[in-house]
């Protein structure tokens, strides 16, 4: 574990631990109350979902076409993450959903596509586990097809009228509701780029140990 | 590894703890009364609770996982380079 | 464009051939598409009268699931004579290749929807003649987009292990887009008040769509299949 890494987890834990009295601090909203509060991982968890869906199509398009196995070990922590992320987010909207809109989901563009993305990734972990050898180039197609996915997500919101707040909430939030918001978003990215190191390093060092074999197969 | 592990959960739970320990926040707290429809009556925090219990969780119990995936990695590696060595 | 033109018409030439013969995925596709739209019928019509908006749902559905039964079928007859080897070894524009399995099972789902359509009609009272034009752009972009990703996705898991069930897994997420376009459409074009404005729109999200996935299936067609 590099040093770098080791800062990111470091900030990150100490982010996570503080996070509750900044969540706590803020103010209630005047129409939602406390629940409104669930947003300030809820968004982090979506934003965090989305870049590792854009990392791993990223990566899995650059294996494509230079066959580095860096860029393959990079796209499955991705997506691994993505499926994380992507569980916070789709647990935690819900939760607040019930008590905002009064229903646990709604079938609109947003959500719908949300879903289907984390889908994709999980059929992408899926694939990994059970598709057998030569399952690393399928899944990388199928992660470059699935980050097309994302514009799509977010321009939906922006496109149809939906019970999900627009994107342009965000700048137009007061401040005391901001600094937890940025606080948090600060953290759960940290976060993400120590996990994603992590797992990518797990990555690697499993084609080490493949390799290994594979040389003691053949002395 | 093993050190680091023990730390990040130590971490980890220090804010849960502290966040039950704390008062909740009382209604009057900055919310113009008038606007809360009766339905706010009803515990908005246990779905607070809930969510946020739910994100603690499952972000420990994936760095968890990983930490003993990576450690069962080196492990093996270790003994992998010892017999090819 | 002269060569990848001529590889592509020799492509879609030679599964015809070979179709001709026996029929085989024509027929068994067209069977199960019908049994389909049946089955939700009797699941979906209430006293004889169908639920209000199911038409374009079932219409869709039946599609998909026999659309992915078709791309199956085709590349396990490839993968069992290990033709499709063959076909990467022959010096042909790769693209091309791509091209010519789509052009095929095009020509496959347009005679399946062929069947379908004026079944849906006849079954569930749908105004399929109301805006004829707009229905079959909405059918031909919509299977066009379901196929383009369907073939490449086919093609990739020839030679990979638990194909059968992993096509539907990757694929249904991949096409949701494409399905929920086709559906609220073909809704627009259907329901007591045909709403043709709507329907355009959701015909222009769909020309978006397959222009997005059929470049990048062109795009990645070569790196995903060569080893």
């Amino acid at each position: 574990m590099t040093t770098a890494v080791k800062i990111q987890l470091a900030l990150a834990t100490l982010m996570f631990a503080v996070a509750p009295w900044i969540v706590n601090a803020a103010p209630h909203e005047a129409t939602m109350g406390l629940v409104y509060k669930i947003y300030f991982f809820h968004m982090p968890s979506a934003w965090m979902f989305m870049l590792a869906a854009i990392v791993s199509g990223v990566a899995s398009a650059r294996y494509l076409f230079t066959k580095n196995p860096k860029s393959d070990a990079t796209a499955v922590a991705a997506a691994e993450l993505a499926v994380l992320f992507g569980l916070l987010a789709l647990v935690t909207g819900p939760l607040w959903a019930r008590k905002a809109w009064g229903v646990w989901w709604v079938w609109d563009a947003r959500l719908t596509s949300s879903l289907m993305l984390f889908l994709i990734f999980v059929a992408y972990l899926l694939l990994r586990q059970f598709g057998g050898p030569g399952s690393e180039k399928l899944s990388a197609g199928l992660a470059l097809f699935g980050m097309a996915n994302v514009p799509f997500i977010y321009v939906s919101v922006n496109v149809w009228r939906t019970l999900h707040p627009k994107t342009s909430v965000v700048p137009t939030l007061p401040v005391e509701m901001g600094i937890p918001l940025w606080f948090c978003v600060t953290a759960f990215l940290l976060l993400f780029l120590a996990l994603l190191s992590l797992r990518s390093s797990l990555e690697r060092q499993r084609g080490r140990i493949d390799a290994l074999y594979l040389a003691e197969d053949e002395a | 590894m093993r050190h680091l592990r023990l730390l990040l959960t130590l971490a980890l739970l220090v804010g849960p703890v502290h966040a039950g320990a704390q008062p909740q926040p009382s209604p009057d707290e900055f919310v113009p009364i008038s606007e809360i429809p009766p339905e706010e009556r009803i515990p908005a925090i246990n779905l607070v609770a809930a969510a946020y219990a739910f994100v603690w969780v499952a972000v420990l119990g994936y760095v968890w996982t990983l930490g003993s995936r990576l450690k069962k990695a080196e492990d093996e590696i270790a003994r992998l380079e010892r017999k090819a060595g | 464009m002269n060569a990848f033109l001529r590889v592509a018409v020799l492509v879609v030439r030679k599964d015809l051939t070979v179709e001709v013969r026996s029929f085989e995925v024509l027929s068994t596709t067209l069977f199960f598409a019908v049994t389909v739209v049946l089955i939700f019928a009797f699941g979906f019509v209430k006293e004889g009268v169908p639920l209000d908006g199911v038409a374009a749902a079932i219409l869709w559905i039946a599609l998909a699931f026999s659309g992915t039964l078709a791309l199956g079928r085709t590349f396990e007859r490839e993968r069992q004579a290990d033709t499709l080897r063959a076909l990467m070894l022959a010096p042909a524009d790769r693209p091309a290749l791509y091209a010519g399995k789509l052009a095929g099972i095009l020509l496959l789902m347009a005679l399946v929807e062929a069947v379908l359509v004026p079944m849906v009609g006849l079954m569930f009272q749908a105004p399929i003649f109301e805006a004829p034009l707009l229905l079959a752009g909405l059918l031909a972009a919509g299977t066009l987009g379901f196929a383009a990703v369907g073939t490449l996705f086919a093609a990739m898991l020839v030679r990979a292990r638990s194909r059968d069930v992993l096509l539907p897994v990757l694929l249904y997420p991949m096409t949701v887009p494409v399905m929920i376009a086709g559906v609220r459409g073909t809704a627009a074009l259907f329901q007591s008040e045909p709403d043709p404005g709507l329907a355009q729109f959701w015909l222009a999200l769909l020309v978006f769509f397959d222009a997005v996935f059929v470049t990048l299936a062109l795009w990645t067609f070569e790196p995903l299949m060569t080893d």
